[in-house]
């Protein structure tokens, strides 16, 4: 079971991270969640695997599971949420200030961008 | 604790004063000036105790975790340099009050001027050594703006950023050296470093400390080769090069010499580093103030000397050498700032400062000549002026130091060159300005200043005069219980008298004033010399070079890593991470598998876990098609919320769940925006080198968990499970932890995700995108866009929903759900009312403005906090009862209030976000004109959507349009 879940943990932080190092805010945000779950599985973990056993405290259940990462975890969920959401709409004001979705602000793999007004952005070189 | 208070008036008094200024030009000049005699009568008090000789120390505890107290000392010497803050401080208001202009803001100098008085105070009386580095570095800082008070010029500006970044890295160095100071004392406190002295010098962090808090003293004090700054910072006006430049904050350095004196002199280091620094400093100094054109030049270059002799003083290290070192700060600052203020008046009165123009004046000004006169007399060190007392003791020390060194004459002949050059200077100083022919075209006819511009001068040069006659009965008493404060011991025998006799000092101080005579008569082929040496070794231009090249590698680093591209950047970065975790499981480290047993997994835990590998390499695989992509994220966020299921864990698994419907909503509705595919990266070498990057931090991920996974598990939960019912009142006991235990934590993030809905709602306020007008197989949107039998369902669903959403709220405490949970089915129910039936006939059943339910949903939170503070409990402490109800018996807990405030914070976030993003689509979707129309449609009505206000500008027609929809990409 502990080897499942460290290749769960594996496989969608190396997916998260290839698609995070991508050239376009889409696929980067998609890496994003991954790697946010797999940082939220990962924090889970160590309150170590229980089966059966929900941390609601009753008289005859025979153990329980760690209820502190669990609760850290609900909150790093909804937080999650909310980093995502802040991300994408730095994506769409890129898109809106550079006229397209390149994390530079410029196409440079000679992929199609849509043909959008390109609007003014001083100084984009120099970053 | 008079001590504190003294402190505190000038620095509590700075935004006081700035504020007298706004009542007119010279309240800001008698505010100040109040202060500062306010803070005098503040100390006086304490005065007679310590010329009885004894010490008071005041302490309070600030952060004693840190050894860090706000303790304050007032001793002799302490005592001395606050007399010299104060009074010389309000001569210098008064000074200044006249000297700036009308074009001057007198607040922001009078308030810069006293926020310089109260830290310098700090030094000063400072008994924590952390608190006089505190001290110490606001000193920069006020210097820093005082020297740049004409922000205009540029000299000014550049002298200001040279002295702060001087005297700011010895202040770091000197930070260090008192750490190891206190570390070796075990104190911060001076009481306790003073008697340790034997000890610390024993000590083998001795040299380094040393070495560290000297760097402070050399560059606070303009010591070779620190020196270069002080000339600089003349740009700074007169009075702020009298207070600061000559007479106190350059003083500082050899205040911290003479303060540790008894704890770090006394061995061959000290002699070396302090005797050998100050002796350049006194020659170089001397030598180069005879050349400079510039008054406050020549003035800036006499100071670096005198600081020199000073600092070579307290390096010669016996008791007398010390005693004729306070001497010396005293005399200094009287004659100094006198000087400066006359250069000054002269500077004002004919509009330029260059010796090579200001020629004659006597015949324009023969009181400010006979005043400036005294002073440089005693900068010249000539018998009956203060100066020539002084100097004599620091001649006398040099003969005696010669009788038990070998390097003996180096320091005679050293001293009497320096003699010689200040004659030189101080002769060329009167000479020039006062005679020597007629003015050269002085921008302005000179003549004497106003009359109580005069005073300071005067007051000043009467304590040269004074000091030098009778010094017995008018400094006497002060030196005396100065220098029992420097050597914390009882003062040697010295004799302040003028005339000791035929001796070497006597010989010594003829032989300067003869050579300085010749020097001056001879001087022309000696500035030619000057003139061709003109530029070498220029200390200001080193600096530069060495500040462009520090520059110069930063932005070579800066370069090297970050190449203009995020990709490489986060490549970076996460290959430094990779490489700082794979040091810690390279072998012969800690074996990777723990000895904790592992469990067999059955058929079904396998068969998620298969789903979920595949479902995220395809994520990966396939995401250049963005809505396949998409669609597959969806998945796998329920894959993980199964995982959560099975591992006894039914709160996330809810949350995961509903969070997963708003995300894929969320990134849908972007997708809108943006392209459908991702354009392939034809880069063929970095998508493999980013494939071998993916696989690092995937392994070892993995390897991590697997790690942590076989280790033994000790929590701390054991607490909250014992507790949960009897503290907290709940069974759940992950809601207990949320909404009790680590309730304040849970506000924190309740408070991030407000924020970044405010955040995101602010990003989307201005913005316009254009989106597609034609589906992904190129046909034109269809505008039916509420599908009827779409809309009827999901109307008919929210009341189910919100039932649930209420249900899952109340049972939060005792059973899986709670606040996070409720709010989000409910935000994914009223969502679903959007996406049905469109924001207008949404809008118009329910609240438009989300901003008040995260605001009240915030401050419920709060405010259960504050209440169980009200009731004398820490915040956010519960308390539960139980209530009968009809059908059950259940227990309700305070925390209920708080988990209400923390589902309103979701639910109006979830919303905000959502909504928001839809109205975006409102504006883009429709045609041009009407699309505009579309959102100031429900900006028309009373109580308007926020968000729609900006269309509203942009289109004021506020047309009847269709409605805004929001609605599903693709």
């Amino acid at each position: 079971m502990e080897a499942l879940l460290a290749g769960i943990i594996a496989s969608l932080t190396g997916c998260g991270v290839y698609l995070l190092l991508r050239a376009y805010t889409f696929p980067v945000v998609l890496g994003l969640t991954l790697l946010s779950y797999a940082v939220n599985l990962f924090l889970f973990a160590t309150g170590r695997l229980t089966v059966g056993q929900p941390a609601v405290i009753s008289a005859d259940a025979p153990g329980y599971a760690d209820p502190l990462p669990q609760a850290l975890v609900l909150t790093a969920i909804v937080i999650a949420f909310g980093m995502t959401a802040f991300v994408i709409m730095l994506a769409l004001k890129a898109r809106a200030a550079l006229g397209n979705d390149h994390v530079d602000g410029r196409p440079d793999d000679g992929g199609a961008d849509r043909p959008l007004p390109h609007r003014d952005h001083a100084g984009k070189e120099e970053a | 604790m008079n001590l504190l208070v003294a402190v505190l008036i000038p620095l509590l008094g700075a935004p006081l004063v700035a504020w007298a200024a706004h009542f007119g030009r010279y309240h800001a000049a008698w505010a100040a000036g109040l202060l500062t005699a306010l803070a005098l009568a503040v100390v006086v008090p304490s005065m007679p105790a310590v010329f009885a000789g004894e010490t008071l120390v005041t302490s309070i505890p600030w952060l004693p975790a840190l050894g860090l107290s706000l303790a304050f000392r007032l001793d002799g010497f302490a005592m001395l340099f606050a007399i010299l803050i104060l009074v010389i401080g309000l001569l210098v208001i008064l000074y200044a009050r006249y000297y700036l202009s009308d074009s001057d803001s007198t607040g922001r100098f009078f308030a810069y001027l006293m926020l310089f008085m109260g830290s310098m105070l700090g030094i000063v009386l400072a008994e924590n050594i952390l608190l006089l580095l505190m001290f110490w570095e606001m000193t920069s800082l006020s210097s820093f703006l005082l020297i740049s008070y004409w922000q205009h010029r540029s000299d000014a500006r550049n002298g200001a950023r040279m002295a702060l970044a001087v005297t700011g890295l010895g202040g770091l160095a000197m930070l260090g050296g008192f750490l190891l100071l206190g570390h070796m004392a075990g104190s911060y406190a001076l009481s306790d470093i003073l008697t340790q002295g034997d000890a610390i010098r024993a000590h083998q962090l001795y040299t380094p400390t040393l070495v560290l808090i000297l760097l402070g003293v050399f560059t606070k004090s303009a010591q070779f080769p620190f020196h270069f700054w002080l000339p600089q910072a003349m740009a700074a006006p007169t009075p702020v090069s009298a207070y600061l430049h000559s007479a106190t904050m350059v003083k500082a350095g050899v205040f911290l010499l003479a303060r540790l004196f008894p704890v770090l002199s006394g061995t061959d280091a000290w002699s070396v580093l302090v005797m050998g620094a100050g002796l350049i400093t006194l020659v170089i100094g001397a030598y180069f103030a005879l050349f400079k054109h510039d008054l406050k030049g020549l003035l800036a270059y006499s100071t670096i000397s005198h600081l020199g002799l000073i600092t070579l003083l307290f390096g010669i290290g016996t008791p007398l050498a010390a005693v004729a070192g306070v001497f010396h700060i005293i005399n200094h600052a009287t004659f100094k700032a006198s000087l400066f203020m006359a250069a000054g008046i002269i500077d004002h009165e004919c509009g330029t400062r260059d010796m090579r123009l200001i020629n004659g004046l006597w015949r324009y000004m023969p009181y400010t000549a006979t005043l400036a006169m005294v002073a440089a007399a005693s900068m010249a060190g000539v018998p009956l002026f203060n100066g020539f007392l002084s100097k004599e003791m620091f001649f006398h020390e040099a003969v005696n130091f010669a009788k038990y060194t070998t390097w003996d004459w180096t320091l005679t002949v050293a001293a009497v060159a320096a003699g010689v050059f200040a004659v030189a200077y101080s002769l060329r100083f009167i000479h020039d300005v006062f005679f020597n022919g007629e003015p050269v075209n002085l921008p302005r006819e000179p003549h004497e200043p106003p009359r109580w511009m005069k005073v300071p001068v005067e007051v000043l040069v009467a304590l040269c005069l004074l000091v030098g006659i009778l010094p017995a009965y008018t400094v006497g008493p002060l030196l005396k219980v100065a220098v029992a404060g420097v050597l914390q011991a009882e003062p040697p025998y010295y004799s302040l008298a003028i005339w000791h006799g035929v001796n070497a000092a006597l010989v010594m101080s003829i032989v300067a004033l003869v050579g300085g005579v010749l020097v001056y008569l001879g001087r022309r082929p000696l500035f030619k010399l000057a003139q061709r040496w003109h530029g070498v070794l220029d200390a200001p231009a080193l600096y530069q070079w060495l500040l462009r090249g520090i520059l110069a590698l930063a932005r070579a680093v800066t370069r090297l890593l970050d190449v203009g591209s995020l990709q490489r950047l986060l490549a970076v970065l996460i290959v430094t991470a990779l490489a700082a975790g794979a040091m810690g499981i390279i072998p012969p480290h800690v074996p990777i598998t723990g000895s904790v047993p592992i469990s067999m997994p059955d058929a079904a835990s396998v068969l998620v876990a298969a789903a979920l590998v595949a479902v995220a390499l395809a994520a990966a695989l396939i995401h250049q098609r963005r809505l396949t992509a998409l669609i597959v994220l969806g998945a796998v966020g329920l894959l993980v919320s199964l995982i959560f299921v099975k591992f006894s864990a039914p709160d996330l698994a809810l949350t995961q769940l509903s969070v997963e419907i708003v995300t894929i909503v969320l990134l849908l509705l972007a997708m809108y925006f943006l392209p459908r595919r991702t354009p392939v990266e034809t880069d063929t070498g970095r998508r493999l080198r980013h494939f071998l990057i993916a696989l690092g931090a995937g392994s070892g991920a993995g390897i991590l968990s697997w790690a942590m996974l076989t280790r033994p598990h000790d929590p701390i939960s054991g607490y909250f499970l014992d507790n949960s019912v009897s503290g907290g009142g709940g069974t759940n006991v992950v809601n207990v932890i949320l909404v009790d235990f680590r309730g304040f934590d849970t506000l924190g993030e309740i408070t991030v995700l407000a924020l970044a809905a405010l955040g995101i709602y602010a990003l989307l306020k201005d913005l316009r995108l254009d989106g597609p007008t034609h589906d992904i197989a190129g046909r034109l949107w269809n505008w039916d866009i509420h599908p009827p039998i779409m809309a009827a369902l999901v109307r008919l669903l929210l009341p189910l929903a919100l039932l649930v959403a209420v249900f899952i709220f109340l049972r939060g405490h005792n059973l899986p759900g709670g606040g996070f949970i409720a709010g989000l089915v409910t935000a994914v129910a009223l969502i679903m009312q959007y996406l049905a039936n469109g924001v207008v006939w949404t809008h118009e059943r329910m609240p438009r403005n989300l901003h008040p339910v995260i605001g009240i949903g915030l401050l419920i939170a709060v405010a259960t906090g504050a209440v169980s503070m009200l009731l004398g409990h820490p915040f956010l402490t519960s308390a539960y009862t139980h209530v009968h109800w009809p059908f059950a018996d259940f227990e309700l807990a305070s925390a209920i209030a708080f988990d209400l405030g923390v589902y309103l914070v979701v639910v109006g976030a979830t919303l905000l976000i959502l909504v928001h993003m839809g109205l975006l689509h409102g504006a883009s979707h429709a045609p041009a004109a009407a699309g505009a129309g579309a959102v100031s449609g429900p900006a028309g009505s009373p109580g308007s959507h926020s968000g729609a206000d900006a269309a509203t500008v942009r289109d004021p027609a506020r047309a009847p349009a269709p409605e805004p929809t929001l609605e599903p990409a693709d």
